[in-house]
């Protein structure tokens, strides 16, 4: 039984680490209907640049307690730059061109910024600085530590705010009057450009916050980190049902739950046929599976056009 | 004189491999191979996302799949050595059954939903490949397979020296002459199906889906042999990559090799067949011209700053941005694509846009 | 920019044509191939100037072959650590007429371009490369001074029985970490050990919480994990979390210095295997580090490997008097020679016989020698 719980544990911590990042894609592609695959190099960005930050601030002997926010801090400046610049330069010119324009740009900012980062930061590992004195607690003969119940809590936290935002601003309004008619919402004195631009402002900061809670877990951070990262997070946010913010939560748990179940499992329920080789077949089997059958998603209340 | 132009273009054909070894040595007529390779691959990608305007993002598991079917029956694997000629158009077949497979039930779905799905199933792929060695052992797994048979023209394999009429031919010599003629054959069923009534209907699915549909167009099924044909060019390429390099293994086939061949499409530019080989020829030979940047950064700046493979990829994901943004019909565009994409008459961009913003809604 | 490229392109082919007009009677000209560019540019360099320490000291002994007096001449090429480079630089080296090949470093290059190499009589002795498919191929020019995985395989498994019967294993499904474990799996068992657990993960991953809870449940006295250190560290860190105290190790792909700045506090009793003696046990360590240091600084690890690679071709062309393929090949074979290595000889399909492994562990943020392997000495 410690063994399933375990697993559910382990589940959740990464499904909610999926959940922020499926956030970007959801958001962007509420607005845009644009698969933003450069998202999952902004967390990558969000993560290099928060522990290079805080490397360099601990070695200057600067306490973790200002440490530790001064490199979130920086991670979300440098992650809105790059998101808004790649908002600018590669998606608005196409904004009316043929769909397959702008995801093949998505596809090339993706693939520069990977590359971009990899001659900055060199082929190397970086290590997260060990600020965060790890403590494990017993529960029902499973463990957590405290770096994990930190990420679940700033998760929940970001993505409450984030309802808040979407639901009871102003801002959130025009969001919402975006993704329903971009054409209306503009004529209703919603400025298009602003909104949009506003997206990815909040999906980059978001993306900064994922990247640094990602980087002080797993203790590294690499330029081609964020390329499947992104990919699995996009499967959630379809699982969930793109668009729909409360879906990309979802869809992110699920897929966590799934693929550490699955992992833990699939051995045992194949009688040893099929091993966790195939933990990263999951993600692109619900990606193919929803799609296919059920493109809304769990939650998604838009019915995705079909062409 | 047209007959005259032909007849020097085949001359400078035959003739190429000898200028180039004379030239370059004879690692260029090896490379030269790949870049033959490397226009079936990309020619056979057009079609789907040249012709049809699907956007196919999983090409290379087609390549994996004929790479793999004839390395599996034509080497010490199984100790199966079925002849490559008997292999190779099963190979092509058996690609085209998956790209059948793959596009039936997902053809339905709107263009970026289709290329992230084409993009998991090539991942599947690959990841099935990496893993099929147990527990019984098919693709031997991450080793790959090695010692695949070579071509053989009766009884010759083709990675032997050879002599014809006085004339040396060596391994990557007579590989040529080989990928040659089978590029011309993909050339020419490439031109052929541009323009017969499936081109036509590929072209007007591109175009503007809902008015092909309502011309009488079964858009599904004309989608789906698109996806076929790209598949079985795919796979083609596979077997000939299989036989030519006598050793596979799932590294070859990742998701950048996918993205480095529609690369070449969209730089040479989409739907435009010569363009389409410019480009594939372009970004095979690019690896090697910058093999001279390292010691070129040296004599300008004195020191190596940028590793001249980091520079591949960075390229190679410029010149999609540039290109989607400033020269969408690519490097050498078809003469009507490029007056659909960049119309002089400012007017009739508008007209266009409207209808097409009608249609979308 | 194009017709700068073109200029380029030029200028180079001129230059690539300059040696076969350079090219006197007395020149034998042997490759060298590794990856100069890219992640892995140092140990290439590394396997260069092994080699090329190596040929300079033999040409200022001015050698002769067949009475004539004759000078070496390295030809280095880059293969990019790319499978399809590596067959594209040896076809050139086989044009350019070398008479041996010291190269390449990855297996995934040294298998594709060992086929070119065969197919043209030119033998080829790899510093580097481990896989053990690599001299399966029935290829007679095709050897390697490096023990290669099957031998590492096996004594990684023989010391995880001694620290427990429990062993589970996990692998990254590259042809590395998969052929490491499959001869872990294989030397446990033979040794009287029992693998109760086999859990797969990716050369991208960093989440192994999911295999790692599956693998405590199987009670385990320790864990070998087959991949890189990136893969590594993030797992025994986990493991930690985990409450697993099982001894963690692996093969050389973690027997790095990175494992350790990555790991962390968790790296600290971790062990881990590397073909080869450490550089100061080496027979001729302590004067190859002196005279390498000298002229090139460090020695990474391939350096005396591709040293001695280079002495050991020399030395069959000298021993045969012939720089010919042909008639220095069997010679190769025979090859009986101390080198900075320590005792060279090949087995029948070019592996170097008794190759010594050599077991490491992480005290106090340092990877320290254990224990050798086999090898001859162990005899």
């Amino acid at each position: 039984m410690d063994v399933l719980l375990q697993q559910l544990i382990n589940g959740l911590i990464l499904g909610s680490l999926y959940a922020l990042v499926a956030l970007g894609y959801t958001m962007v592609y509420g607005i845009l209907e644009l698969i933003n695959f450069a998202h999952g190099e902004i967390v990558m960005v969000g993560a290099m640049v928060s522990v290079s930050v805080l490397a360099a601030l601990t070695a200057a002997g600067v306490p973790v307690a200002l440490a530790l926010p001064l490199a979130l801090a920086a991670a979300v400046v440098v992650c809105v730059v790059t998101g808004v610049l790649v908002e600018r330069v590669a998606y608005r010119p196409l904004r009316n061109a043929p769909r397959l324009a702008p995801l093949i740009t998505a596809i090339g900012v993706s693939i520069v910024l990977q590359n971009l980062a990899m001659i900055f930061w060199g082929r190397q590992y970086l290590s997260f600085p060990p600020v965060i004195e790890v403590q494990v607690y017993d529960v029902l003969g499973a463990t957590v530590s405290n770096v994990q119940i930190l990420i679940f809590v700033v998760a929940a936290l970001t993505m409450g705010g984030l309802l808040l935002l979407v639901n009871r601003t102003r801002l959130g309004r025009a969001m919402r009057a975006t993704a329903q008619n971009r054409e209306v919402a503009g004529l209703m004195g919603v400025d298009v450009n602003r909104v949009i631009a506003a997206t990815f402002i909040v999906g980059s900061a978001l993306a900064a916050v994922a990247g640094l809670l990602i980087a002080s877990y797993y203790g590294i951070a690499h330029y081609n980190m964020g390329f499947i990262l992104g990919l699995k997070a996009f499967s959630a946010a379809v699982l969930g049902g793109i668009g729909n913010i409360p879906g990309a939560l979802l869809g992110g748990l699920l897929l966590g739950v799934i693929e550490s179940l699955g992992a833990g499992y699939i051995g045992d329920l194949t009688g040893g046929f099929l091993g966790s080789h195939y933990q990263d077949i999951f993600a692109f089997l619900i990606l193919i599976l929803v799609l296919t059958f059920r493109p809304s998603g769990l939650l998604g209340e838009r019915v995705a056009d079909r062409a | 004189m047209a007959w005259a132009a032909f007849g020097v273009l085949a001359v400078l054909l035959i003739a190429l491999p000898f200028l180039v070894e004379a030239g370059l040595g004879r690692t260029w007529v090896r490379i030269l191979d790949f870049a033959m390779l490397y226009v079936m691959l990309a020619l056979g990608l057009n079609i789907v996302v040249g012709f049809a305007g699907l956007l196919d993002l999983g090409y290379v598991a087609f390549y994996a799949v004929g790479a793999y079917f004839y390395a599996i029956l034509a080497s010490p694997q199984f100790g199966l050595h079925l002849p490559f000629w008997a292999l190779l158009p099963m190979g092509a077949g058996i690609a085209c059954f998956f790209g059948v497979l793959l596009g039936t039930p997902t053809l339905r779905l709107r263009g970026d939903y289709l290329a992230i799905v084409t993009l998991g199933f090539g991942e599947i792929i690959r990841i099935f490949l990496n893993n099929l060695n147990a527990p019984v052992n098919v693709t031997n797994g991450p080793q790959g397979i090695n010692m695949i048979d070579p071509v053989r023209i009766g009884g010759h394999a083709l990675t032997r020296p050879i002599e014809i009429l006085g004339v040396q031919l060596s391994g990557p010599h007579a590989h040529y002459y080989l990928f040659l003629g089978l590029t011309l054959f993909v050339i020419f069923a490439a031109i052929r199906l541009q323009h017969s009534r499936i081109g036509r209907a590929w072209a007007a699915i591109r175009e503007d889906e809902v008015a092909a549909e309502a011309m009488g167009i079964h858009t599904r099924n004309v989608k789906l042999l698109a996806f076929a044909m790209g598949a079985t060019f795919g796979g083609l390429g596979g077997g000939l990559f299989a036989a030519f390099q006598g050793f596979v293994s799932p590294e070859s086939f990742t998701l950048m090799e996918s993205i480095m061949i529609l690369c070449m499409v969209v730089l040479g530019g989409m739907g435009h067949i010569p363009g389409v080989i410019l480009g594939a020829v372009l970004l095979t030979m690019l690896p090697e011209a910058l093999r001279y940047v390292g010691p070129l950064q040296q004599e300008l700046i004195g020191r190596v700053a940028v590793d001249p493979a980091d520079l591949r990829m960075l390229l190679f994901g410029v010149a999609l941005v540039l290109v989607m943004l400033f020269r969408p019909q690519g490097l050498w565009p078809s003469p009507m694509r490029a007056r659909e994409l960049r119309p002089d008459n400012p007017d009739q961009v508008r007209q266009e846009q409207e209808s097409l913003y009608d249609a979308e809604r | 920019m194009t017709s700068k490229l073109l200029i380029t392109l030029v200028l180079g082919a001129a230059s690539w044509s300059m040696p076969a007009w350079l090219t006197a009677a007395e020149t034998i000209e042997i490759g060298c191939v590794a990856p100069l560019t890219g992640p892995q540019a140092h140990l290439g360099k590394d396997i260069e100037n092994g080699a090329r320490l190596a040929v300079d000291t033999i040409n200022a002994s001015t050698p002769t072959i067949g009475g004539q007096p004759v000078q070496f001449v390295l030809l280095v090429e880059d293969d990019q650590a790319d499978p399809k480079t590596a067959t594209v630089v040896a076809q050139k080296l086989v044009d350019e007429g070398v008479k041996g090949v010291v190269g390449h470093l990855n297996s995934g290059a040294s298998i594709p371009a060992s086929r070119i190499y065969a197919e043209n009589g030119v033998p080829q002795v790899s510093p580097a490369s481990t896989a053990v498919a690599y001299t399966n191929q029935g290829f007679d020019t095709t050897y390697r001074l490096m023990a290669n995985d099957s031998q590492q395989g096996k004594a990684l498994g023989q010391y995880a029985t001694r620290l427990g019967k429990r062993v589970v294993v996990v692998d990254d499904r590259t042809a590395y970490g998969q052929g490491l474990i499959d001869e872990v799996v294989k030397s446990v068992e033979a040794s009287g050990g029992k693998v109760v657990g086999r859990e797969y993960t990716t050369d991208k991953s960093t989440d192994f919480t999911a295999i790692l809870t599956s693998l405590k449940s199987k009670r385990p006295d320790v864990v070998v994990f087959g991949g890189m250190d990136p893969q590594a560290a993030p797992m025994v860190r986990q493991m930690r979390t985990l409450g697993m105290k099982t001894p963690f190790m692996g093969g050389d792909g973690m027997q790095s210095a990175e494992f350790i700045k990555l790991a962390g506090p968790a790296a600290q009793g971790a062990i881990g295997s590397s073909p080869g003696l450490p550089l100061e046990q080496m027979p001729g360590g302590a004067d190859f580090t002196k005279r390498f240091g000298e002229r090139f600084g460090k020695v990474q690890i391939y350096a005396p490997f591709s040293h001695d690679s280079a002495v050991v071709l020399i030395q069959a062309m000298l021993r045969a008097g012939s720089a010919e393929p042909k008639q220095y090949l069997p010679e190769l074979a025979k090859t009986q020679l101390d080198g900075v290595i320590g005792p060279i000889a090949f087995d029948a399909k070019g592996d170097l016989r008794d190759g010594p492994v050599t077991l490491y562990q992480v005290k106090s943020g340092q990877w320290q020698p254990v224990e050798t392997i086999g090898g001859p000495a162990a005899k």
